[in-house]
């Protein structure tokens, strides 16, 4: 029986230690000399342990996560791929690994090679005339991206007008939450039938207060928009620009380019398409394409080459200035740099054919099982409605931690908001039709037991560390560190319940 | 080159299964004039033994290996125990996703909880958060929340706060951000006093500052309370094992950059922001929280939380746009603290303020040059040297040593200056090489 898990901080305890650190080998002088007059702790209470007990600590928690490594990962939106291992080797050489941000750019021109590359490489990717590598992620790169479209109005003379920017209700949150955090107002659009932009509806949304247009293409449902031209061309005719959020461009690369349909600026989510460990949350990568109206305002610093020389120039009077300490999450650039050049013209396109014949050959098999609110072709992923199971008193969120006992990660569930029940799913291209049978047939046993025995699922998952998790309690109780954790009871981490 | 296994016969199958004939029957609501005609001119194929010799030629290319590094500036060359990269390159932490299916992710969920345990104790808040990109978005995350809280636009900034976190919040900020130029390198709580007013949500202070000296936390508290603006902090977790925690002199939020927790400077990114705050503004925090909860056996797990804050469930009404951040940083520096623990990271920073110091006085021995300012410092000093610091550097290249930062990379009126860290992996012969680097300079006196 296990004695269950404790934090570390319940581990170890006065003189116990972890790796020796060298005696100092320079004349010492007291602590109170060296600062005087500064107010210095009493007591730093952070854990006692031996290295020993501290590596078996991380090791055991490590167990307790699913990932990629382990097994099908079909989240919908986040393109859970195989993290190809060369690219972590390569970030880890010392040249790059140890480089200083403040070199000097002679000290740095390996580093700034490999964002000149990667910058290139994207912007002939996405159809855009530049890029920067700046945005440490997704929505970061969304806020840099609206704040170029900001600037750009401001140097027409229509900063002060154009404030609104127009959303489908089928959009990421981030979109609104960025939209905000420019200043701009968002003004949400219902999607027509077929989860598509409703034409009429935009027309009408339109009109000389329209900054921007922020539209996710393929779309939150896995659908591209037929219509993408006449969108962007009435958006234009409105005085908008128009901008893509780029999480779902792994359906994209070497099939359409977001610039040859119009688009002014967009982020690219480097992590999913290019596949950088996610890390169980970051960290990701958020470089922004512009066309080139927009390259005037791009982040400071930029990196240009003189005479075969790269330099890094801040002396750039239209941009919308810096977003970041240093230069972006550069480790995630180099990673997703090798991982581009590793599959070459020929290799990408195959990511996104692959990855959009995946989503199909599930969806045409789950929708026999599931409902399928929208028909048609899907790209890369699809959505499904769990609302079938509702006669059984059985929700989407039961049949996601069912999945958990097949040793598969659930799907994306709840969203997108326009769908009931939804269930996102995203196979990516790096699944084999082997692993896509197992999960279907995971998902129709499990419609099957919600008919059968909807006890058992409205009690999974059964095989996990920890069964459900109190949810409403956490937010009750907000016991947030382990200072509040030994307060109240302490309860050893995934203990088994107490048996006579 | 691919990492796909599928075979001509089994797309097939596939593609008959699905209903189709072709794969391009999949695709047809793209419009054929729009789709791209050519192969992409992107570099590759290249198979893993010509990746590895492509991008290890541009390693090179960075010199770090031609000198030993005295660089700081927000990027500090630490220490990183050889059991933070084992632990962290594991797959099981370094490939999961967020974790959203808390039953299947409490790995990740326990040390984000452990992490957040880390960083109350070390800023002395009451609440910390998952991480943020790095120390400069989290000093704007900050200062986002300080406007949100009292409703008032403008944000005084110390001057002595690092040059590149300023540039930042005026990216967010605009107009609203008003620098009260330092003293000696230092905030003069007079001076400060002089930008306060109605109108001002926050009052941002580095400590230690970026020139290394330490600030006056309380009274800088003090005065940004009287004028009933948030106090925030910006701070340097290894100095924080010294000093006294800013939220117990009464800052309401303390951020910073923890790269220097078990990280590598990776040219400046990935970064690990930090984020804490006092308990009352904890519904108004940005992004990602643990906590701790049970599941339906009793037993204790760890969930997020407070997700109405964020903006999958708010959208625009969030309290920040962030959604992924630094989850793999604040794992490593998890595992560092947890490593080095209560005494081994008092050790790191007592070492560095002793060495930090001893090279202070080599400096101050050597003609031509002093220190910029005079008041306490901690890991990092500014030199005041006899001739450009981009001198001193090209002295020091011939010497293997990078003895610092060309401050004049920041300002031309910095140009004569080099601002020099010294951690607890220079050992005291390196630190002598430093100073006949100094002394080598050549300079008409």
């Amino acid at each position: 029986m296990s004695l269950g898990r404790r934090l570390l901080i319940e581990q170890g305890g006065p003189g116990h230690r972890g790796p020796a650190l060298p005696a100092c080998d320079v004349p010492t002088r007291p602590l109170a000399e060296l600062l005087p007059g500064a107010r210095l702790r009493a007591d730093l209470a952070l854990p006692q342990v031996s290295e020993p007990e501290v590596v078996r600590h991380f090791i055991e928690l490590s167990t307790l996560n699913h990932h990629i490594d382990r097994g099908f990962y079909p989240l919908g939106s986040c393109t859970m791929k195989h993290n190809p291992k060369i690219n972590d080797e390569i970030a880890s050489l010392p040249g790059f690994a140890l480089a200083h941000p403040l070199a000097s750019d002679e000290a740095s021109q390996g580093a700034l090679r490999v964002v000149v590359e990667l910058q290139r490489a994207l912007a002939e990717i996405t159809g855009f005339a530049a890029v920067t590598t700046q945005p440490a992620a997704g929505a970061h790169g969304e806020f840099t991206g609206l704040l170029m479209i900001r600037a750009w109005h401001r140097s027409r003379g229509e900063g002060d007008r154009r404030k609104r920017v127009i959303v489908p209700d089928s959009a990421h949150g981030t979109n609104p939450a960025s939209v905000n955090l420019v200043g701009y107002e968002t003004v949400t659009i219902a999607s027509e039938e077929h989860a598509t932009v409703d034409l009429e509806a935009l027309r009408r949304a339109l009109d000389d207060r329209t900054a921007a247009v922020m539209l996710t293409v393929p779309n939150t449902l896995g659908l591209f928009e037929p219509r993408i031209r006449e969108i962007t061309r009435i958006a234009h005719d409105a005085g908008a620009q128009v901008y893509m959020d780029g999480a779902n461009l792994n359906a994209l690369v070497g099939l359409v380019r977001p610039g040859d349909l119009g688009f002014d600026v967009m982020h690219i989510n480097l992590h999913k398409t290019f596949s950088t460990p996610h890390g169980g949350g970051g960290p990701g990568a958020g470089p922004v394409a512009v066309a080139a109206h927009l390259e005037p305002f791009l982040p400071v610093p930029v990196v240009v080459e003189a005479g075969g020389l790269l330099r890094l120039d801040s002396n750039r009077e239209s941009s919308v200035g810096r977003v970041h300490s240093f230069h972006g999450n550069f480790g995630i650039l180099l990673r997703g740099l090798v991982y581009l050049s590793t599959l070459g013209p020929q290799g990408l396109r195959e990511m996104s054919r692959t990855a959009i014949l995946n989503a199909n050959y599930l969806m045409r098999r789950l929708e026999k099982t599931y409902e399928l609110p929208h028909p048609e072709h899907c790209m890369h992923e699809f959505v499904l409605s769990g609302r079938g199971l509702r006669k059984h008193g059985i929700k989407t969120l039961d049949v996601a931690k069912r999945l958990l006992d097949f040793g598969v990660h659930a799907p994306t569930v709840y969203f997108p908001l326009i769908v009931d029940e939804a269930l996102m799913i995203e196979p990516t291209e790096t699944e084999t039709l082997d692993r896509l049978d197992h999960f279907a047939a995971a998902m129709e046993r499990i419609a099957q037991e919600a008919a059968e025995n909807p006890k058992l699922l409205l009690e999974a998952p059964l095989t996990t560390p920890v069964s459900r998790l109190d949810e409403g309690r956490a937010a009750r109780e907000l016991v947030l560190h382990w200072g509040g954790a030994t307060r109240s009871e302490r309860a050893p981490v995934g203990q088994a319940p107490s048996r006579a | 080159m691919s990492f796909i296994g599928l075979s001509r016969e089994e797309e097939q199958r596939m593609l008959e299964s699905i209903g189709v004939r072709r794969f391009e029957d999949l695709v047809a609501a793209v419009p054929e004039e729009v789709r791209l005609q050519r192969a992409l001119a992107v570099p590759g194929p290249l198979p893993e033994i010509e990746s590895r010799r492509q991008f290890g030629e541009w390693a090179k290319l960075n010199h770090v290996d031609r000198g030993v590094s005295f660089m700081g500036g927000g990027i500090y060359d630490h220490y990183i125990p050889a059991a933070v990269n084992a632990i962290a390159m594991r797959s099981e932490f370094a490939t999961a996703y967020t974790p959203y299916q808390p039953e299947v992710a409490q790995g990740s969920l326990t040390a984000i909880f452990e992490f957040q345990s880390m960083i109350v104790e070390l800023t002395g808040c009451d609440v910390a958060n998952a991480s943020l990109y790095d120390g400069a978005t989290a000093a704007v995350e900050a200062a986002l929340l300080a406007r949100h809280q009292t409703g008032r636009a403008r944000v005084v900034v110390a001057g002595a706060l690092h040059p590149h976190y300023q540039d930042v919040l005026r990216t967010y900020l605009e107009h609203d951000v008003t620098v009260v130029a330092d003293r000696a390198g230092q905030c003069a709580p007079e001076d400060l006093r002089g930008s306060l007013g109605g109108d001002v949500a926050a009052v941002i202070y580095q400590h230690p500052n970026f020139f290394g000296l330490l600030e006056s936390p309380q009274a800088i508290h003090a005065l940004a309370h009287e004028a009933g603006a948030l106090a925030v902090a910006v701070c340097d977790p290894i100095a924080l094992a010294l000093l006294e925690p800013p939220g117990a002199s009464g800052a309401d939020i303390v951020v910073g950059e923890g790269q220097s927790l078990g990280n590598p400077p990776s040219f400046g990114g990935p970064l690990l922001g930090f984020f804490a705050c006092k308990q009352s503004l904890v519904r108004r925090m940005p992004g990602r929280l643990a906590a701790q909860t049970v599941d339906r056996h009793g037993r204790r797990g760890f969930v997020l939380t407070l997700q109405t804050r964020e903006q999958h469930i708010r959208r625009e009404k969030a309290t920040s746009n962030i959604c992924t951040n630094q989850g793999l940083l604040a794992l490593r520096a998890t595992i560092y603290l947890g490593l080095l623990g209560k005494r081994g990271l008092a050790e790191v920073a007592e070492l560095c303020v002793q060495k930090t110091h001893h090279a202070a006085a080599l400096a101050e021995r050597t003609s031509g040059y002093r220190r910029a300012h005079e008041g306490p410092f901690f890991r990092e000093f500014v030199l005041e040297c006899p001739v450009d610091a981009a001198e001193v550097l090209r002295e020091g290249r011939a010497r293997g040593i990078v003895p610092g930062v060309d401050l004049g990379r920041f300002r031309p009126a910095w140009r004569r200056q080099l601002l020099v860290a010294v951690t607890e992996q220079r050992s005291a012969a390196e630190i002598e090489r430093w100073a006949e680097v100094l002394a080598a300079t050549e300079w008409k006196s």
